[in-house]
Formats: C-alpha cells, structure tokens, sequence
C-alpha cells in the first residue's frame, strides 16, 4: 500500500476533520452573503480552534458566510457546516433575510443604485 | 482619480442588515479581480469552493482514487451602499463545466455583470448561454485593454448577438469610476425590469 500523497493546499488540517466528516451544513439556508455576528450567548470556551476562531472573529461585527471563509482560509463548505452548528449551538446568529427573497425587491434595488450612483 | 476608502475595520457598519450579491464573470485574464479590486472597500478576499464533478461519486474520504472534486477560485470584495444595504461583488470563473457552482453562485443573486474583452469576444458566448440557462440578468463591459481593436458598440453588440435591451458599455477595470459606471448600467437595467415585471 503506497503513503497517502500530500495535498497540494498546504492546509494544516484536512477540512473533514474540521468539520468531524461531515459534508453538508445542518441547516440549507446558509448563502454566501448570509449575515453573521456572534451571539452574546454561551462562552466559546467549550468549541474547538476553528469553531472558536469563527466566533471571535464575528464579535466585533457582522460579517458575511463568504467573508468568514476567507479570513479563515477555510473552503465556502467548510464554514457552511461549522457557521451550520454554531448557530444550532447558539453561538452565532444570522443578520440578514433569506437572499432568494431579493432580487425582484425594486426598493433593494433602488438603494444600490443610488448608493452607486453616490460614488460617481 | 480618488481611491476607495480603506477601513482598517473588516467588519460592516453596525446597521447593515441586508446583503446582496452581484456576480462579475467573464473568460480567464478578462480583468475579473482587476475589477472587484477596484470597487470593494475592503481588500479583496480569496476563498474558494470544492466541487464534486457533475455525476461522479463523493470520494474525498477514500484518498487517492478518482480525481471527483474541482476546486473553484472567488474573489469577492463588499461595497456598503446605504446604512443598512452591503453590496458583494463576487468574481466568479465563467467555464461551462462549473455550471454547478453557477447555480449556487447565482441563488439570490440580483444580476451579473459580463466582463468581456473585443480581442476575444467568442469566448464571452459560452458565458452568456449559462446565465441564460440560469435566467440570470446581466449586462455586458467590455474592459479597454490597451491595443484592442477599437469596434464600435454596434458591431460589439451584433458580434455578441446581445437582446436590444441587454447593456452594453465600455469599462477599465482599473478605473473605479468608470467600473462603477458598468455597475450602475447593470442596476439602472434590473430596475427596469422588475417595474416591467410588476406592470405585466
């Protein structure tokens, strides 16, 4: 039997252990833009590093699920799963509605084009 | 020319509540990132999304045996536009086979915007079929490269066989006001149709 083959990603940690093997979020609603914040909720002191790595970083301000992945370096799934689990464990929550529901809002759309326009 | 307000803070504005997603797509080197640079207010990001190839088994546990995942590149960089509303925009790869991701990618979108470039047009249809496909909006900026054969907006649009309707406007990645200007013909175009919409 040959030795596994290193992975090109010099990623520390194979992202099915981060996320203990699993592949899909516990929850289908997580979007990219997705808004989170941490919670003011249960002390992170029971999480693992990335579990608390994701909540600190959300505790000074809101940032979006495709954010999150890139501050941690993580892929968009991996921190689907874990955002998935520490909204179930309380520790985070979601600002935003669900996207889907947008883009047909005329209003939405009204105000990112005058705050477009605002830049010119 | 102004540069885009750097924030040493990555978090948004306490009031922002609402997020949308503009994609910009377009071929390889079409100036996609050049793009989302210039108009994100913070420094652009990098993440990327592990793809399992249409009809191939999951396999990522079992190690080396059949190459199943793709891995997808996204640069993306954020635009808060009103007190409560946050503009991402996410530079996405424009190939057929990532249709996949499209779909997930495009999932609440409100539009894209087609980056493509008059020295390799036909390779902008491919692009277009898929947003089509989706039933994404989009409008099309044909970003200036220096020593790109300089057709008019006419011909662009009759090469690219573009809807009356579709917008079409010239655009340099690099300029903030002038990429800014290519978002506003997007959005001006969106607007528009959802009045259509409601009027129908």
């Amino acid at each position: 039997m040959s030795p596994p083959r290193p992975r090109p990603s010099g990623r520390l940690v194979r992202p099915y252990v981060v996320t203990e093997g699993r592949a899909h979020p516990s929850r289908g609603t997580l979007d990219l833009v997705t808004l989170l914040i941490a919670a003011d909720g249960p002390p992170p002191s029971g999480l693992g590093p990335e579990k608390r790595r994701l909540t600190e970083l959300c505790r000074p301000g809101a940032l979006s699920v495709a954010e999150v992945a890139g501050h941690l370096s993580l892929p968009v799934s991996v921190t689907k799963v874990l955002v998935a689990d520490l909204m179930d464990s309380g520790h985070i929550v979601a600002l935003a509605p669900i996207p889907a529901a947008l883009p047909s809002d005329a209003r939405i759309l009204k105000e990112v084009l005058d705050g477009l326009r605002a830049r010119l | 020319m102004g540069s885009a307000p750097a924030s040493d803070d990555i978090h948004l504005r306490p009031g922002v509540r609402t997020a949308v997603k503009i994609l910009v797509v377009g071929h390889f080197a079409v100036g996609k990132t050049t793009l989302v640079g210039t108009l994100s207010e913070i420094r652009p990001l990098h993440t990327e999304e592990v793809m399992t190839e249409a009809g191939a088994l999951v396999d990522d546990l079992g190690g080396a045996h059949g190459k199943t995942t793709t891995t997808v590149a996204l640069d993306f960089g954020r635009l808060t536009v009103s007190d409560n509303v946050v503009l991402y925009l996410f530079g996405t790869p424009g190939q057929q086979r990532f249709t996949e991701l499209w779909r997930d990618m495009t999932r609440g979108a409100l539009g894209a915007l087609v980056l493509a470039d008059t020295r390799r047009l036909g390779q902008s249809f491919d692009i277009m079929g898929v947003l089509e496909e989706l039933g994404l909006p989009y409008a099309v900026a044909l970003n200036e490269f220096d020593g790109a054969p300089g057709h008019s907006l006419e011909e662009v649009r009759e090469a690219l066989d573009l809807l009356p309707d579709t917008p079409l406007v010239r655009c340099d990645a690099r300029d903030r006001h002038s990429s800014t200007r290519a978002l506003v013909s997007l959005v001006e175009y969106l607007l528009t149709r959802t009045s259509e919409l409601e009027h129908a």
